[in-house]
C-alpha cells in the first residue's frame, strides 16, 4: 500500500479477515483513495457500517468509525448527521444488509434526502453466513438457501435508490477501480443522499456455487458484462439485455434534509437556535 | 518498481491475471512475486485492484 494512505489504516488491524479474492478491500481501497483525493479532514469524517463481509471495513480505517448494528448502519449515522451536519458521514454496508435487514431505513433516508454517502458493497449474497441468498442475488443462481436456483428477482438498488428520493445514483465494478474512486469522490461531494453500488466479487461464497471461477475470472465478467453510461445511451434497448450500466447514472439538486431541519430550528427559536 | 508485502498478500492471483506486462507469478508459497522488474511500466493497476493492500507501485 501507498505509504500516503496508511495513515487513513489502522495498520495494526491489518491483514483484513476478508476471503482471498474478496473485491471488498478493493472498495476500501477505492474508498481511501477518494478521500485523499477529496483531502477530507479525518477527524472530521466519520464511517458507519452495519453487519457483514462489507462492514467490517469500518474497524480497519482510521476515522472516528462505528460499527452498528444488522441494517441499522443508516440509522446511526442519520442520527449523527442530525447532531452534527458538519461532519462528512460515510455508511458502508452490504446488499443484504442495506436492501434486506436495512431495506426500510435505506428507502426512508434516500426519501429524506440527508446527506449521507452510501457505499453498498455488491457482492450478490450473504458471504459472512456461509452463502444465503439476499435481495440482489441473480434470478437462477444457487446459494447455500437456493440449491435448486434462486425463483426470486433481485431488486436494481440504484433503481430503488432513485424512486426513493436520493439525489446522486452511481454504480461501479472493483473492476472499474479508477472510475470507482472517482464515482465514490463525486458521491461524497455531493450535498444530499447520495448511492454508489459497488459490484464486487465474492469467490467463496457466490462465485464457488454458481462455478464463476476464481476472483480474477469474476473481475473479468465485470469488464464483460458492464457498459457505460454513454456507451449505454447510443444503445436500443434490447442490446442492452444482460448488461450492467456503471457510471453516474442519476443526479438531481433536491433540498437537503440537515439544512432543511435547521431553518425550521432558526424560524422556530427567532435565529437562536443552534 | 513494484514492492509485495508477502505478510499481507492471500495468492488471490488479481494482479497475475490482471498485469498488463505479465510480470507478477505466484511463487511457491502462493504469494505474489515480480519476475522482471525492469519490465514494470508503472500502471499501477496491480496496487488498485489488490485487495489485500499487499503491493505498492514506487513510480520512479
Amino acid at each position: 500500500m501507498n505509504e500516503t494512505l496508511k495513515k487513513y489504516f489502522r495498520m495494526n488491524r491489518l491483514p483484513h479477515i476478508w476471503c482471498p479474492g474478496c473485491g471488498n478491500g478493493i472498495v476500501v481501497g477505492a474508498l481511501v483513495r477518494a478521500i485523499d483525493k477529496l483531502g477530507l479532514n479525518p477527524d472530521k469524517t466519520s464511517i458507519i457500517s452495519g453487519i457483514g463481509c462489507s462492514s467490517r471495513s469500518s474497524g480497519y480505517l482510521n476515522f472516528d468509525t462505528v460499527h452498528t448494528a444488522h441494517g441499522r448502519a443508516l440509522t446511526f449515522a442519520t442520527g449523527l448527521k442530525l447532531a452534527r451536519p458538519d461532519l462528512n458521514v460515510i455508511v458502508l454496508t452490504g446488499d443484504g444488509d442495506a436492501t434486506a435487514i436495512g431495506g426500510n431505513h435505506f428507502i426512508h433516508a434516500a426519501r429524506r434526502n440527508i446527506d449521507l454517502t452510501t457505499i453498498v458493497f455488491n457482492n450478490n449474497i450473504y458471504g459472512m453466513t456461509g452463502g444465503q441468498y439476499s435481495p440482489l442475488t441473480p434470478t437462477h443462481s444457487k446459494a447455500t438457501t437456493s440449491p435448486y436456483g434462486h425463483i426470486e428477482n433481485p431488486f436494481d438498488i440504484t433503481e430503488l435508490a432513485k424512486a426513493s428520493g436520493a439525489s446522486y445514483v452511481a454504480r461501479g465494478t472493483t473492476y472499474h477501480t479508477l472510475e470507482l474512486i472517482n464515482l465514490i469522490a463525486d458521491a461524497i461531494s455531493h450535498k444530499g443522499f447520495s448511492v454508489v453500488e459497488a459490484i464486487t466479487a465474492c469467490p467463496i461464497s457466490f462465485g464457488r456455487q454458481n462455478k464463476l471461477g476464481n476472483a480474477p475470472a469474476m473481475m473479468k465478467w465485470q469488464k464483460e458484462n458492464t457498459i457505460s453510461v454513454k456507451a449505454a445511451s447510443k444503445l436500443p434497448a434490447e442490446q442492452l439485455a444482460g448488461k450492467v450500466v456503471i457510471g453516474e447514472l442519476y443526479r438531481r439538486q433536491a433540498p437537503e434534509y440537515t439544512a432543511e431541519y435547521q431553518k425550521v430550528i432558526d424560524r422556530v427559536t427567532g435565529g437562536n437556535g443552534q | 518498481m513494484v514492492i509485495i508485502n508477502t505478510k499481507f498478500c492471500k495468492g488471490c492471483q488479481i494482479c497475475v491475471d490482471f498485469c498488463p506486462k505479465h510480470i507478477i507469478k505466484l511463487d511457491d508459497m502462493q504469494k505474489a512475486q515480480i519476475i522482471d522488474q525492469s519490465k514494470c511500466i508503472s500502471c499501477g493497476f496491480c496496487e488498485l485492484r489488490c485487495p489485500d493492500y499487499a503491493i505498492t507501485v514506487v513510480k520512479e
